[in-house]
């Protein structure tokens, strides 16, 4: 549409303005953390949780809480950005990163190409390998140096902070690699495949 | 894990359309409805929703996602908005939006929160405040189609004034034996009222909603503290977690 029609009187309310280098297009800062799910909350004890790396019928590895938690921990800052249009400045993740997963699970290279995470509650997301490689994707159990609570995702949740917060999967259990770019969850019901909010990928042909 | 089930949404990019204030109708002091005609809107499926984009005159926009109150029988498209103390663009729709004005908006969105005449029941809705609206466009499309379908609503609002379409709830009631309307009130309720008080729990739960055996289709829309609490009383009642769809907005409370 070339000229959006003008709402008179409408104005913006924000107190302060973020630079709008980091604010994505069509996003608002927020200081909450808003919580969005598509089902009731899980209530998942550590010492029932495992995480497992697998490929085709295969696991290429699989860690209980006390082995994930031995694993090289890293800690990031990152703007949040939901599509939903909140997003969140400088948050702090504590995880272990996708390379280190790779590396205790005694692999190279990445087998194949994308990876589906599947959560508890039945949750899916397809992510490209290439957006896990090199720091920018971990499995996270800290948020603001405390346990992630079980609405955010606890015990733990992917964290792929350059794409729109669905594809940070909560209460995540397996990563399953895939040869093929299938669709997850939110993947299959109109949302974009791909999501960086920078483009404002939020739905389908975005 | 068995995937968790959903509808299959059509997949073509989600242009933006011109929608246009037909009429305004307050439901309460803070909640108005908003009737929109978009001229070539494609049909929604009840529970799903819509973005709005707003253009200010110095060329400031702002987006915001606004669940669909209408079934997919009317003609109109109605949004419901609470307004949001301190929001921005909420106390714009409900305070200054006048009939005539237009401005943008792009759906339907979602295919998850949904539910439709053709899927089974029974239905159990369950709201708080202006969750209510999502639910709502699906007990409109179960009228329209005059469905049979057992359903129950139970709606938590802070007092008698807040229950947003109270009339056409209670006249719905009253006609059809098959829904079951129930309303607590949180904070106030009126003399001699016979109602359920204080906040959803277990035990009203386990009166009136349908119990886990009949597999009824369950529907949790509200504040995200009301939603984490019901769901939760919902699976320790024995509810499957996947026969369980949420909805939750606002802040949240942690």
């Amino acid at each position: 549409m070339v000229d959006p029609p003008i709402s008179r009187g409408f104005k913006s309310r924000r107190q302060e303005q973020s630079p709008n280098s980091r604010i994505p297009p069509g996003q608002y800062v927020t200081t909450d953390f808003p919580v969005l799910s598509a089902g009731p909350t899980p209530q998942i004890n550590v010492e029932d949780w495992n995480l497992s790396l697998q490929l085709g019928g295969s696991l290429l590895g699989k860690w209980t809480w006390a082995e994930f938690e031995a694993l090289p921990q890293t800690t990031i800052r990152r703007d949040i950005h939901c599509v939903t249009k909140w997003s969140k400045l400088d948050t702090t993740w504590r995880g272990v990163t996708f390379d280190d997963l790779l590396k205790a699970a005694g692999l190279a290279q990445p087998p194949q190409p994308y990876v589906m995470a599947h959560c508890d509650g039945g949750y899916t997301t397809n992510v490209p390998v290439a957006d896990l490689l090199g720091g920018k994707g971990m499995i996270a159990t800290r948020y603001e140096g405390l346990p992630i609570l079980p609405a955010h995702g606890g015990p733990a949740r992917l964290l792929v902070p350059h794409l729109y917060f669905w594809k940070s999967a909560k209460w995540v259990r397996r990563l399953r690699f895939m040869e093929r770019d299938d669709r997850g969850f939110w993947e299959s019901l109109g949302y974009h495949n791909y999501g960086d909010p920078w483009k404002e990928q939020r739905y389908e042909g975005d | 894990m068995k995937a968790i089930e959903a509808a299959e949404a059509p997949r073509r990019r989600l242009e933006w359309q011109l929608a246009e204030v037909r009429r305004i109708v307050a439901e309460t002091s803070r909640v108005k409805s908003i009737n929109l005609y978009v001229k070539s809107w494609q049909g929604h499926l009840p529970g799903q929703h819509v973005d709005i984009r707003l253009t200010a005159e110095d060329g400031y926009q702002a987006q915001r996602s606004y669940s669909i109150a209408s079934p997919p029988e009317d003609e109109l498209l109605t949004l419901t908005v609470e307004e949001v103390t301190d929001g921005e663009v909420s106390p714009y729709l409900v305070g200054d939006l006048r009939a005539g004005d237009q401005f943008e908006l792009r759906g339907p969105i979602g295919g998850y929160f949904v539910w439709t005449t053709e899927m089974d029941g029974p239905l159990s809705l369950m709201a708080g405040g202006s969750g209510i609206v999502p639910l709502m466009a699906m007990l409109r499309h179960r009228e329209r189609r005059s469905a049979r379908v057992p359903a129950l609503l139970l709606y938590s609002s802070r007092s008698l004034e807040d229950v947003i379409y109270r009339q056409e709830l209670d006249r719905m009631a009253h006609r059809d034996c098959m829904l079951c309307v129930v309303n607590t009130l949180t904070r106030k309720q009126p003399d001699g009222w016979k109602g359920p008080r204080g906040r959803i729990d277990k035990a009203l739960l386990g009166k009136e909603c349908f119990p886990p055996e009949k597999k009824p289709r369950i529907f949790v829309c509200g504040p995200t503290p009301f939603v984490e609490h019901v769901s939760s009383l919902l699976v320790e009642l024995g509810h499957n977690p996947l026969t369980i769809k949420t909805e939750r907005f606002g802040p949240s409370g942690v």
